[in-house]
């Protein structure tokens, strides 16, 4: 999921993956630096998924090198959708990814307002979210619990804490969804998009948030 | 009537018709130093690179004719980018693309019409500066390996000397740039005397060794200014810039993607991220 604050964005996903009932993995990652302004997160057939995050991170370096400067984060965007529309024959067949885009606009007047989110759907249609998206198979559980959450005016911090206490009640609900892992360590992956460029969020500190939604919760399940 | 030339006399013609339009440019050159690699080349447009990027830990150098570098410049970035997306980035070396260059300039030099006038670079950061590769190609795709300096263009030999005698692996960026700058300002004044050399017309870049991932960064602006001897004439319009105006110098994020964002971001109004002073590389 992603969510616009002041000075930028923050996505977080979570870190299972699943085979029909199976988790197949308790460690993947599904948010990663698109750019050095922008992150990309993935939902459905991981093996497309991560090979086409890897290809879009190679086709905006290459852009980049080539030409002297980089795309335009709407570029960026549209470039990602067609992406998605070359991929509808096999996602008819079975093997779909969506994408969630989000970035810091550096052609924005105010830097306070630059961070951007873009949502797609299978065919390749592109939105520009106001405030928040989710995507994957928790991802109603996660945007309904981040509805009653979100204000304008958030701070990093505090964007970072209602994503990572929003995944923890897409995980609550739904069974696709991975909820920290405090015995092994496994925490989201959450990272930002501001200013100073694509960042991943320390594990310490995710874990630290991680820890606090928890703890909230054992007093207050529903949060 | 002659209807035939030996294969010797059109190769010569060749030779001489790429060596002599070569020697009407300007010199670039890029040398080992303790943080990285330099290159500095002399060049009078802001926009139009002789210093480009190839990829994470490989940067690449032309003097000549510009759209048949650029070209040169255009296909390494291409075969840089397939490797590293079709193995890994790390699988991205600096000799493979340096031969990859010979082959093209040779077959140019052998099969056109006319060879590419130009004389190209590439140059890989290594862990130590004794290990930095350093690649010299020429217009008939003859490569040499030149560990630890090199100059290209007009009168290279004259402004090698000057490298030659100077060149030491363990300077810093300043002791290394007064040297670039040194060698370049040694050739082209008038009746040979040394020349200085304003931010007009220099294009500088590091590879820097110690930043992971993309290593590549231009110098301009007030890090370049910072460079440039005091007395030493800029163009007006860089010197009064305050760095928070600067748009010249790379935007770029300061942060690696390792590190937490606990702070917020900069309080600056602009959108376009201030630039940070360790962009620079100074001592």
């Amino acid at each position: 999921m992603a969510l616009r604050f002041n000075g930028g964005v923050v996505m977080a996903g979570d870190r299972r993956a699943t085979q029909g009932n199976m988790i197949s993995s308790r460690n993947i990652r599904k948010v990663h630096p698109a750019d050095p302004y922008s992150l990309i997160g993935i939902a459905g057939t991981a093996g497309i998924g991560l090979e086409l995050i890897r290809l879009y991170q190679v086709e905006l370096e290459h852009h980049e090198k080539i030409d002297g400067e980089p795309l335009s984060l709407h570029g960026k965007a549209n470039k990602l959708a067609n992406m998605i529309r070359g991929n509808l024959g096999i996602a008819m067949q079975g093997l779909a990814v969506v994408p969630l885009f989000a970035g810091f606009d550096v052609d924005a007047d105010d830097p306070d307002n630059a961070g951007r989110i873009f949502s797609f759907d299978v065919a390749g249609s592109m939105n520009e979210e106001l405030q928040y998206d989710a995507i994957g198979s928790g991802s109603i559980f996660a945007r309904s619990a981040l509805k009653k959450r979100v204000r304008d005016d958030l701070d990093v911090d505090e964007a970072v804490r209602l994503v990572i206490e929003s995944l923890y009640d897409a995980a609550d609900e739904d069974s696709a969804t991975g909820g920290p892992d405090l015995s092994r360590h496994l925490f989201p992956i959450v990272m930002t998009a501001t200013a100073e460029g694509s960042r991943l969020i320390s594990d310490e500190d995710v874990a630290t948030v991680s820890r606090a939604v928890v703890e909230s919760r054992l007093t207050n399940p529903g949060g | 009537m002659q209807f035939y030339t030996s294969p010797e006399q059109i190769m010569r013609d060749r030779s001489e018709f790429a060596r002599k339009n070569i020697s009407r440019g300007r010199n670039t050159v890029v040398l080992s130093f303790a943080d990285g690699v330099l290159f500095v080349a002399e060049n009078l447009s802001t926009t139009l690179h002789k210093i480009s990027e190839l990829y994470d830990r490989i940067g690449f150098a032309a003097v000549g004719r510009y759209n048949e570098f650029e070209n040169l410049r255009a296909a390494g970035v291409r075969m840089a980018d397939l490797r590293g997306y079709a193995y890994d980035r790390r699988d991205v070396k600096p000799r493979p693309l340096a031969k990859a260059y010979a082959q093209t300039l040779g077959a140019i030099f052998t099969e056109q019409t006319k060879p590419f006038e130009v004389e190209i670079c590439v140059a890989g950061v290594a862990a130590k500066p004794e290990d930095d590769e350093l690649y010299r190609l020429t217009y008939d795709g003859s490569i040499n390996d030149m560990p630890g300096y090199l100059a290209m263009g007009g009168q290279s030999e004259r402004v090698d000397v000057v490298l030659k005698d100077n060149h030491r692996f363990d300077m810093g960026l300043q002791e290394a740039f007064d040297l670039a700058l040194r060698a370049l300002g040694s050739v082209g004044g008038e009746g040979s005397e040394p020349r200085e050399i304003g931010a007009e017309r220099l294009e500088v870049a590091v590879l820097d060794r110690f930043r992971e991932g993309r290593a590549f960064r231009r110098i301009r602006g007030a890090a370049l200014n910072a460079l440039l001897p005091a007395e030493a004439p800029s163009s007006g319009d860089k010197a009064d810039d305050k760095p928070e105006d600067k748009a010249d110098t790379r935007d770029e994020p300061s942060g690696s993607t390792e590190k937490p964002a606990t702070k917020k971001a900069t309080g600056s109004k602009r959108a376009k991220p201030a630039a940070k002073p360790d962009e620079s590389t100074e001592e």
